[in-house]
């Protein structure tokens, strides 16, 4: 037992007392086994079964015959420059332009947030608002802010002559409405996280530079920041995989299918739609195990460079 | 920036020398950076709240009002969209719905997550405690059709059931992942002092680290719920007509014709204001299990 607790080898006596020694002796894997259990049967297996499906022409119901087909939907898929790779390019976009701007700013506002003052509570309730509240709701609340006709966004643009945005009804400009959606909702989630890592600095390095004559910006760049890069790496992985998985604010406002001309259909809207409207379950899965693989590839890339910070 | 600024000292030392032996205060903040700050600080709340308060407004606005731009800030309120809402029979069940999934979805995930990032943090149980939190990154839509197949041939589709094993998904991994920082950071010493008085291993566990862990546990449990109530695409394919949870019965005001502005927003503050009355409250808890982990490194 790695912990080096002291064992109570005590006599065994009756039924009960035996389980409990044995209980005690595994007691490693009895404490484990429940959640394992739940993570196998709810988790690891219908895993498998998604990957045995993509390797099959299942469609229309699961229940219906469906032959082994190999890697042709995986063919299909990555041949697919209609719906999959355009897919593929809007989770990047969406992704990459969402996790740029919330790292950016929740880096600058929990420097803002870092040292103390008066009034800090009311600031940080109103940070932590836009975290807690539903997506769906969110979605729904931003829809009628950006309404292109009764919209208060285009009201207050006319304040200052600028004329009337499309916003979420554009085919050009609803993805990135939605990025500004998710980087509202969100970026406080990066406050929070890189505020708590901050507090946590000592005070020395920082106040040495300062003595030093180091400018503010000098300081934060040469000290501050790479002493907080092991909390930002996490941040950007903590963050990158929810937005990746971004489901609910693109159903809210642009419904199925990410729109009608698919203007804001990512990965996972594109597997959703193929598994439930189109019900073409082999297809789907091909797609959900590539975008698994390719979150799982991000996460490699990310805690390979957090190791290296780290040292 | 170039190389040369973080060889060299910006000021020459003669310059330096002096400066540094003077007593200062300890963050000099200058005036103008003061003001800065305030103005920034507010644009910042300003921002976040913004939306949030015109959510509220409109939820208090006749259709008529919403539609026009004079009557933005002044109106007069109207509760008439929240009797459109619970006029509707059904509402007070879909309020009922997402509180009794939420509830014992972060019961049960308690129940299993805890003793398991007990364990895992124990006996440093890497692989396993991987294994749990890979659910962090599967996508869910990738286990609804696999769940759906089973489920429907128990017949559990459209059920409770279904809908809080399906939260779990999402909670399980979030009680390990705080639990197990949680633990970590709790000191080996107490339960050894309990062995040596006669607990047995398990005993030591359940008497003296569970009640020592009940903040964690708070932290877990209150961030569970917020994931369950606000969670959305388990609910959309599995849940029933009876079941329905609230982010899915708010569709019911978004119809292909025409939408009514004012029942939806009003739906929207009916979900969002108990969430966010439970995180004022549990601020403290919230920030601490979002957080949890995240600076260890």
């Amino acid at each position: 037992m790695s912990t080096g607790s002291p064992q109570n080898d005590r006599p065994t006596k009756g039924a009960l007392d035996s389980f409990s020694h044995w209980a005690n002796k595994h007691r490693k894997w009895v404490l484990a086994a429940p959640a394992m259990i739940f993570t196998a049967l709810l988790i690891a297996f219908p895993l498998g079964w998604t990957l045995y499906l993509s390797l099959t022409d299942s469609s229309g119901s699961v229940r219906a015959d469906s032959e082994f087909i190999g890697l042709e939907n995986y063919g299909e898929v990555l041949t697919d420059f209609d719906r999959f790779w355009p897919a593929v390019g809007r989770t990047l976009y969406f992704t990459g332009g969402a996790l740029a701007f919330e790292m950016a700013l929740g880096m600058a506002i929990a420097l803002l947030l870092w040292r103390p003052f008066r009034g800090e509570k009311w600031v940080r309730v109103a940070i932590l608002l836009p975290l807690v509240a539903t997506p769906v709701a969110v979605g729904m609340m931003w829809s009628l802010i950006l309404d292109p006709n009764i919209g208060f966004a285009n009201q207050a643009l006319s304040w200052f002559g600028i004329p009337p945005q499309p916003w979420l009804a554009g085919q050009d400009t609803a993805l990135t409405t939605l990025m500004f959606v998710d980087i509202w909702q969100w970026t406080p989630m990066v406050v929070l996280i890189l505020l708590a890592g901050l507090t946590s600095l000592s005070d020395e390095p920082d106040e040495a530079a300062r003595v030093d004559g180091a400018s503010a910006w000098q300081r934060f760049w040469y000290v501050t920041f790479p002493l907080v890069m092991p909390v930002f790496i996490t941040a950007i992985l903590l963050r990158g995989i929810d937005a990746l998985k971004t489901y609910d604010i693109l159903y809210a406002t642009k419904g199925k299918g990410g729109g009608s001309f698919h203007e804001v259909e990512t990965l996972n809207v594109y597997a959703y739609g193929l598994s439930f409207d189109y019900n073409d379950y082999g297809m789907s899965s091909a797609v959900l195990i590539i975008f698994f693989m390719m979150i799982v590839g991000c996460i490699w890339l990310l805690t390979a460079r957090k190791k290296r910070s780290n040292r | 920036m170039s190389s040369v600024v973080d060889k060299q000292p910006a000021v020459p030392d003669a310059a330096r020398l002096p400066a540094a032996f003077k007593k200062r205060p300890k963050h000099p903040a200058t005036r103008a950076y003061g003001l800065f700050r305030v103005l920034a600080l507010v644009i910042i709340v300003l921002t976040f709240l913004a939306p949030l308060v015109w959510m509220v407004l409109s939820s208090l606005k006749t259709n008529v009002d919403i539609y026009d731009p004079t009557a933005a800030f002044v109106f007069s309120p109207t509760l008439q969209n929240y009797e459109t809402v619970f006029g509707q029979a059904s509402y007070l069940q879909y309020i009922f719905n997402s509180f009794w999934i939420g509830i014992w979805a972060t019961v049960l995930s308690m129940i299993l997550g805890v003793p398991a990032a007990y364990s895992m943090s124990r006996f440093v149980m890497k692989k396993s405690a991987a294994v749990v939190l890979m659910a962090r990154i599967i996508p869910g839509v990738s286990l609804l059709v696999p769940w759906y197949f089973v489920f429907s041939n128990l017949g559990l589709v459209g059920g409770y059931s279904v809908l809080i094993l399906s939260h779990m998904f999402v909670l399980l991994p979030l009680f390990v992942y705080i639990m197990m920082s949680f633990f970590d950071s709790l000191p080996l010493e107490l339960e050894e002092q309990g062995q040596v008085d006669g607990l047995t291993p398990i005993g030591a566990f359940l008497r003296i680290a569970l009640p020592l862990s009940v903040p964690g546990i708070a932290t877990a449990s209150i961030l569970s719920f917020i994931f369950s109530w606000n969670n959305f695409m388990f609910a959309l394919v599995l849940s029933g007509s009876s079941t329905k949870t609230l982010p899915v019965a708010i569709f019911d005001f978004v119809a292909y014709a025409s939408i009514d502005w004012g029942g939806l927003m009003a739906a929207a503050v009916i979900i969002t204001v108990p969430i966010m009355v439970i995180a004022l409250f549990t601020q403290k808890y919230i920030v601490s299990g979002l957080t949890a982990g995240a600076t260890k490194g």
